[in-house]
């Protein structure tokens, strides 16, 4: 009985890990971990780190990437206040209508709105970077593979191209992006933010800070999704112990 | 009894007058209460009352996503992560419906793997295979339909590459397409219909299950040995040996569930199904759910597209026949030297297709896949015929209790009613 339920969890482990094996993409450079401190089934956010990401975001990336999926209001999870949310909304105007006399209008921005998207469609946003379409980042993290440690690498891989590479005219060379040709120009730049704790504002600061802040864009469920999860698999543990000594009092005579 | 009420022994009052009327408890007791089961089950006999957990899992999350889901290209995309986002435990709801449907694959290729190492598909059981069958095509439809759903690039490509196959068969193929995407590419016309299907075969599947169950009560269980049970003395009562046993393996199989909806929720799926569909861009590689990468790679293995597509069609449907191909009497493969030899191999090379599906269609992997689709084949028509007439069988157990309890007298509370076989 136990060799056979041995090989059962062999077939189901050897069909769990040949999936994504089987789908890992080749020819993309290796991305190291930077070991975040969401990653791990008792991952947690950091917040400061995940708050200083969206200064990041708000000022410099948004100048060319929409997150349309995010509200402002999204943000009292990562620990700012209700005025800190009115106020980061009121920054931007939004347009809103029909009014009674059927005209569209601008208004400050609610913490109810979606984040404002910098271009107003897909064609003004190729016409405003060469052509290229810089992606809405609202799910990036769960977009590509390695997630968050991707975005890290992505961010802090500019560089000059190795000698024989030719980098097409517009085009970036990028360690790790996939071709190694890039259209986005390298975003970030020593000392472009000012961050109000004082961290210093190195590329890699802020290329950490922004992929925490992109994870939790597209994961905002992970924590409780994890706390759940260990209350979850403890329970059932307990309960699979019951179970096992109930089943083996019934079979005790059948033997 | 001729007419009037069902003699009924349910001492309760109340649920007796509804069982003489309506026998449905009788039944109960008599199918899942005292129903006599071979006491010598392995927990591979687990995998079908897991299944059929499952299924309800899957329609009951299924009912509640799609009332928060739009069906529409535009907005179908948003809407799932919407769901993720704003409705209430919504990314639990969604987690476990697209794991589960992993889960549910899993399960059910061990439930087909035990049936045919124990050939639990001889006779008289063929009826209950090829039901079994049906319901793992209709799986195969349902989870294609549902991954198509979010909208996503591999829902929108991997759509795209399936129905194109159809377009394959000479006549009729290119209508077929046009059929199920509604007009003349993949579009709003195709999710929407895809929608409604996904709605609509689930609840097929639960159609015949019940003609499966109803088929295995008929005939009863296989077991480990492959005998028939002789007398009370080779069977326990379903309950409460078998109900004890199925909750066991039931926390086992949610403790492993749980582990993917809580810990790794994205793990089996693909990144690029949280890129928006875009029928201008073209994915690096267009790769199905894991769980068709077997019959992926088998249609990738053939040169010629008809061919692929027969031939991977052909690797499922060869299974409705499996009763007929392997003619040995003996059922259970601890019996069979040689043929248990061969399936192993046999498994390996569903293991290796799986594995070569999920790779680019360019060498080594297009060579491997052959040799293991040539297998896949070979093993069902040229080496169970074959050892059919050739193999010597190991010699068989008098019966299921001398296998079990050594032929010594049997314990009081062991033994079930006597088989009511029909
Ligand atoms: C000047 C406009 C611009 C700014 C500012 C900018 N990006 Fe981009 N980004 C682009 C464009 C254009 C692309 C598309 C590149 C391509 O497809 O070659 C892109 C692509 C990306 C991608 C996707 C890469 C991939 O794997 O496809 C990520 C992630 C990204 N940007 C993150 C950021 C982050 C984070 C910031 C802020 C630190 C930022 N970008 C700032 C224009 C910009
Ligand atoms: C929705 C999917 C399915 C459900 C809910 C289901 C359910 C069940 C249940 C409850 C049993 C009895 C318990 C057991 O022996 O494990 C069973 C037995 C069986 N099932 Fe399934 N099943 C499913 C799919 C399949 C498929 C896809 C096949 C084969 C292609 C299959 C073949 C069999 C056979 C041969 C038996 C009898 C096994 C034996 O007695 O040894 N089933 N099924």
């Amino acid at each position: 009985m136990l060799r056979t339920s041995l090989k059962a969890l062999a077939i189901l482990g050897g069909l769990l890990a040949a999936a994504p094996a089987a789908q890992a993409a080749e020819g993309a450079a290796h991305i190291p971990n930077q070991g975040f401190s969401f990653q791990g089934p008792f991952g947690v956010y950091d917040r400061a780190s995940a708050q200083r990401g969206f200064q990041v975001y708000s000022q410099v990336c948004s100048a060319c990437h929409a997150m349309h999926l995010m509200s402002y209001r999204n943000l009292r999870d990562l620990g700012l206040t209700e005025q800190q949310v009115a106020a980061i909304a009121s920054q931007v105007q939004v347009q809103d209508g029909p009014n009674d006399e059927g005209q569209m209008f601008e208004r400050p921005g609610r913490p109810s709105d979606r984040f404002r998207s910098p271009f107003p469609n897909p064609q003004a946003a190729r016409a405003a970077n060469n052509g290229a379409l810089p992606p809405d980042l609202s799910v990036i993290a769960k977009a590509r593979e390695g997630g968050a440690n991707y975005i890290y690498a992505l961010l802090t891989g500019y560089g000059d191209p190795p000698p024989d590479v030719h980098i097409a005219e517009g085009m970036h060379y990028n360690a790790y992006f996939p071709g190694h040709q890039i259209a986005m120009a390298r975003p970030l730049n020593p000392d472009q933010v000012e961050f109000a704790d004082h961290t210093p504002a190195t590329v890699e600061n802020m290329a950490r800070d922004v992929a925490t802040f992109l994870q939790w864009a597209a994961e905002p469920e992970l924590e409780l999704r994890h706390s759940m999860g260990i209350k979850i698999i403890v329970f059932l543990l307990v309960l699979a112990g019951l179970a096992y000594a109930v089943k083996r009092k019934i079979w005790a005579n059948a033997h | 009894m001729a007419s009037g009420l069902h003699n009924s022994d349910i001492p309760n009052p109340v649920l007796r007058w509804i069982d003489q009327r309506m026998p449905i408890f009788t039944m109960m007791q008599k199918e899942y209460g005292s129903f006599p089961t071979p006491r010598n089950f392995n927990y591979f006999w687990n995998f079908g009352a897991l299944a059929m957990v499952n299924l309800m899992i899957m329609i009951a999350t299924g009912i509640f996503l799609a009332m928060h889901y739009t069906p529409h290209s535009s907005m179908a995309f948003d809407s799932v992560e919407r769901i993720m986002r704003d409705v209430n435990f919504g990314w639990l709801l969604r987690y476990v419906h697209a794991n589960g449907a992993s889960m549910f694959f899993i399960v059910v290729y061990i439930h087909i793997w035990r049936g045919m190492y124990y050939g639990s598909y001889k006779a008289p059981r063929e009826l209950l295979w090829m039901l079994g069958v049906v319901i793992f095509l209709l799986m195969m439809a349902t989870a294609f339909m549902g991954y198509v759903l979010p909208w996503g690039q591999m829902s929108f490509w991997g759509a795209t590459v399936i129905t194109n196959l159809f377009s394959a068969f000479p006549l009729v193929g290119e209508w077929i397409v046009t059929l199920l995407w509604g007009g003349f590419s993949v579009d709003n016309a195709t999710l929407n219909r895809f929608f409604s299907l996904h709605y609509l075969l689930p609840f097929v599947i639960v159609g015949v299950v019940f003609l499966h169950i109803v088929a295995l009560h008929i005939t009863g269980s296989n077991n480990p040995l492959g005998i028939e049970p002789k007398g009370p003395q080779d069977t326990l009562p379903f309950h409460p040996y078998y109900t004890a046993k199925d909750s066991f393996g039931l926390v086992i199989y949610f403790i492993v569930f749980a582990g993917l909806v809580f810990f790794a929720p994205n793990y089996l799926g693909h990144p690029d199904n949280y890129i928006p569909a875009d029928p201008l861009v073209t994915p690096a590689h267009i790769v199905p759910e894991w769980y068709f990468l077997p019959f992926y790679a088998i249609l990738r293995a053939v040169p010629d597209k008809l061919g692929g597509v027969l031939m991977m069609f052909g690797s499922i449907l060869v299974w409705f026949v499996l009763p007929w191909l392997d003619r040995s009497p003996v059922r259970s493969m601890r019996f069979r030297p040689i043929a248990r030899i061969c399936f192993l191999l046999w498994t390996v090379s569903f293991l290796v297709l799986l594995w070569c599906g999920g790779k680019p269609a360019e060498e080594p992997y297009v060579t491997i896949s052959r040799f293991a689709a040539a297998y896949y084949f070979a093993y069902f028509l040229v080496i169970l015929p074959l050892l059919s007439r050739i193999e010597k069988p190991l010699p068989l157990p008098e019966s299921i209790s001398r296998a079990v309890l050594g032929g010594g007298p049997l314990p009081a509370g062991a033994a079930a009613k006597p088989m009511e076989k029909a």
